[in-house]
């Protein structure tokens, strides 16, 4: 017991930050689900974060109904711009969303309610880790139960073949969206509870670097299911750590090994680290819910 | 008339690649569509399915006008369809693409999956045994857990008729189902082209192997560079002088 | 109305290095459908690199630039044989080659933290002689003469070699169909690592000049460059040259008139990728449609 209580008191703030991401990886997980290379995801997280550190530093809303405005708003801005930018596919739409950001993060720096560049200081500190692996633990069960339902069928076929998906009777329009909204409501809920945890948000804190992070979670870990994402996110983020222990201290090192994960993943697995774990079960005859590479 | 095709016209910058097409297609037959290449064939199918929108004329199926709406409407109203260059989802095994093929039939509501209830369980396992009677009736249930790209050729073709046939249309477009198929494999989808309209399906065959067609069809329309040329038996458009002249002059596989 | 002017010439000189740094983007792209993600860390390579030679080596800019031009094409063939070449039969190599280029990108990057620091460099004060001209109230240096003069020199280059040598036609010959292109017996795979030749070698120009007209160099100076580069080819269409030109030009001066008609530099990059996020969703083919590439 003594020895958890020294863990969490020399890691929590390690602990926190991975459940902190592993959620924003997962909200990209749901919108890579449907197909859809979205850049934009960090930027949900940042209208979620100022939305709700906003709501209770200056207008004193409790934690709980702060966390769900943000989430919220986060969810509308995804519908309005969704609608159009969805009909865009691949780089293209990785692109509008990731103008989208810029212009998010923009704004941020540029509006005063949001403290400018250097960023929304003083939110009350109100996210504790239990909370964090809490929503993450009921994320990870709806995004684990939507896959073999209506909407989780639909993903899978849009992602495999828009067109033909389309033919099957599928209003791929209306999935797409809600890929992207659901996206979008996790990453502001996860910037809300990140907002309430730091005591301090900036804009940097969301741009095109995050967006990429996120990616790079999901590709490392895997896209084809949803622990996939949670340990691409695990990995990157303690191996650093690992390396600061056993003496690795230059900044441009670690920063290299993360790149070269990314490039090993990418050239010899392309389903991610996750595929690592799931061998031969694919010649039972039972149907695995999403589908799954061979080798 | 379950189809109704009316000066159906369609452009691609300068060129008509469908100048004027009209055509019917009575309910629960077999109606073949031939043409040589480039006649408008997959053309007009795409446009019948909603992934292309003519530029003008008119669709009428189940007496509604369906030009232009999006393919997802259209697949509600009972229509499905296969592609010419196989459009199957690869990385899904074959009984996965047969139950995304049940979009318009199976519900999977999320709230009992997210409850765990066992009518979930058991809707599902209904509908994996739907999907499984669809893929023996295309003769490739034995091959259920493979994946889909894995599959020979022909059985592409196969598990592309099953995912169609998951959602019950009531009309079923096949774009070149038999494409090089040998010899047992052209027998077993003509039976089962024939057993479904036995059934009351409705069935539109594009198709370039002549004696499949004329063995299997209850009529015949035939295209040739964006024209009809004519409509009728087998027997009919066989001796038509155009259709002799345009599209079977020279072929020895009349049958 | 001088004041317009002054900002109208510098927003040419700024904007033809934008159009630089775009037409290597946007040459990748047309040809293999990939968004080249390391580009931005070749543009700052090539400015250290040639700072180095300056600094270090005590090379001439005269002798340093094309070094460091050759040097950053030869981390393009580098890039390609790594990045691009293990991927290139796989069904969705436009979506692994985003990936692996990023991974590139970061590893380019740590090289540059690694060689060079994490602190803003400079080249030397004597570097580049320059004169200071008056024309009609307007200031321009024979530095801006210059960047403009060699941007211009690289892009009509370019543009010619696609147009009328061989290998450029075999260029374009890959980007319509390279498999048609296979049949007729280009040598793909070694016409493609050429492309990223060219590619990079105009992403490093385009850095070296960067760090001139800036007079700083840091290694993650790729950060700033690399959203405007994306917008700068939509902005000209995806794919094309001459779209590419004029989109780095029209950026530049969007970003100097916003300056001057706000009156604060705040809202330089709001105008920009406001006008990107609605080019996107209203003419996504850009102003000139990416045939243009392949009719250069």
């Amino acid at each position: 017991m003594e020895f958890v209580t020294h863990l969490l008191a020399v890691y929590g703030s390690l602990l926190n930050f991975i459940g902190i991401q592993s959620l924003l990886a997962l909200s990209l997980y749901i919108t890579l689900s449907a197909g859809q290379l979205s850049l934009g995801n960090a930027a949900f997280a940042g209208i979620g974060g100022y939305v709700s550190g906003v709501l209770s530093l200056h207008y004193g809303l409790s934690y709980i109904l702060a966390l769900i405005a943000g989430s919220a708003s986060a969810g509308v801005v995804a519908l309005v711009i969704g609608l159009p930018v969805l009909r865009l596919r691949g780089v293209f739409l990785a692109m509008a969303t990731l103008a989208f950001g810029e212009v998010v993060r923009i704004a941020a720096v540029n509006l005063t309610i949001t403290g400018g560049a250097q960023g929304l200081v003083g939110i009350p500190n109100r996210t504790k880790g239990w909370m964090i692996y809490l929503v993450l633990a009921v994320v990870c069960y709806v995004v684990a139960r939507l896959r073999g339902s209506r909407v989780g069928w639909s993903f899978a076929t849009i992602r495999e073949d828009e067109t033909a998906a389309a033919t099957l009777g599928i209003h791929t329009t209306y999935y797409k969206t809600l890929a992207f909204v659901m996206g979008a409501v996790i990453a502001g809920l996860a910037g809300g509870m990140y907002a309430h945890l730091t005591f301090i948000i900036s804009p940097g804190e969301f741009g095109f670097s995050a967006a990429v992070q996120l990616l790079i979670y999901n590709i490392v870990g895997g896209t084809r299911t949803w622990p996939g994402p949670i340990l691409g996110t695990v990995l990157l983020i303690i191996l650093p750590e690992v390396l600061r222990g056993i003496g690795v201290a230059a900044g441009a090192l670690r920063m290299a090994v993360n790149g070269l994960v990314l490039l090993l993943v990418i050239l010899f697995l392309p389903n991610g680290l996750a595929s690592l774990f799931q061998g031969g079960s694919r010649q039972t005859p039972k149907v695995a819910p999403l589908p799954r590479e061979e080798a | 008339m379950l189809l109704e095709v009316k000066h159906v016209t369609m452009r691609f910058g300068g060129v008509r690649a469908l100048d004027g097409i009209s055509l019917g297609v009575e309910v629960g037959t077999v109606h073949g569509l031939i043409g040589p290449n480039g006649a408008g064939k997959t053309t007009l199918i795409n446009i019948l399915s909603g992934v292309a929108a003519p530029s003008s004329g008119e669709v009428r199926f189940l007496d509604q006008m369906i030009q232009g709406l999006p393919p997802h409407r259209i697949a509600a109203l009972g229509m499905a369809r296969t592609f010419q260059n196989i459009r199957l989802f690869p990385t899904m095994t074959c009984l996965e693409n047969v139950i995304a093929g049940q979009h318009l039939v199976a519900e999977r509501p999320l709230l009992p999956r997210f409850l765990c209830l066992p009518v979930a369980a058991r809707k599902e396992k209904e509908y994996r045994d739907q999907a499984m009677e669809c893929l023996e009736r295309v003769g490739i249930a034995d091959q259920a857990s493979f994946l889909a790209r894995n599959l020979s050729y022909g059985d592409r073709r196969r598990l592309e008729i099953a995912r169609a046939l998951a959602s019950s249309p009531r009309m079923l477009l096949l774009d070149e189902p038999v494409a090089g198929m040998r010899q047992r494999g052209l027998r077993q989808i003509g039976d089962l082209v024939r057993s479904l309209a036995e059934e009351g399906m409705t069935v539109l065959l594009i198709e370039h192997n002549m004696g499949f067609v004329m063995d299997l069809c209850s009529r015949i329309t035939v295209l040739s560079f964006g024209r009809t040329i004519t409509t009728g038996t087998p027997a009919e458009v066989g001796e038509h002088p155009e259709v002799i002249e345009a599209y079977l002059g020279g072929q020895e596989n009349h049958a | 109305m001088e004041l317009l002017a002054q900002q109208l010439i510098n927003g040419l000189f700024i904007g033809s290095v934008y159009g630089l740094f775009a037409v290597g983007y946007t040459l990748v792209f047309g040809v293999l459908d990939i968004l080249n993600l390391a580009h931005p860390a070749i543009f700052t390579l090539g400015g250290l690199v040639a700072l180095w030679l300056v600094e270090g080596a005590h090379f001439s800019i005269w002798a340093a630039f094309p070094s460091a031009v050759l040097f950053a094409g030869l981390l393009g063939l580098i890039l390609d044989r790594i990045a691009f070449f293990p991927i290139r039969r796989r069904a969705d190599s436009n979506f692994s080659g985003l990936i692996s280029s990023i991974a590139m990108a970061i590893l380019f990057e740590s090289a540059a933290f690694a060689l060079f620091g994490a602190r803003t460099v400079r080249f030397p004060a004597n570097t580049v002689t320059n004169r200071v001209w008056q024309v009609a109230g307007v200031t321009i240096t024979s530095l801006q003469v210059e960047i403009v003069l060699t941007a211009i020199l690289f892009m009509v280059g370019l543009t010619q070699l696609l147009k009328r040598t061989r290998v450029g036609k075999a260029i374009r010959a890959v980007a319509e169909n390279d498999r048609a292109a296979r049949l007729l017996g280009i040598h793909v795979d070694r016409i493609i690592a050429f492309t990223f030749f060219l590619s990079s070698a105009m992403g490093g120009a385009a850095g070296i000049l960067f760090g001139l007209y800036f007079d700083a160099l840091s290694p993650d100076m790729g950060r700033s460059i690399e959203i405007k580069g994306l917008a700068v080819i939509i902005l000209g269409g995806m794919g094309s040259i001459p779209g590419a030109i004029l989109g780095g030009l029209a950026f530049g001066l969007t970003e100097v008139l916003t300056v001057a008609i706000t009156g604060t530099s705040n809202l330089r990059d709001a105008v920009a990728f406001t006008m990107l996020f609605a080019i996107l969703i209203f003419r996504p083919s850009g102003f000139l449609g990416r045939r243009s590439m392949r009719e250069a």
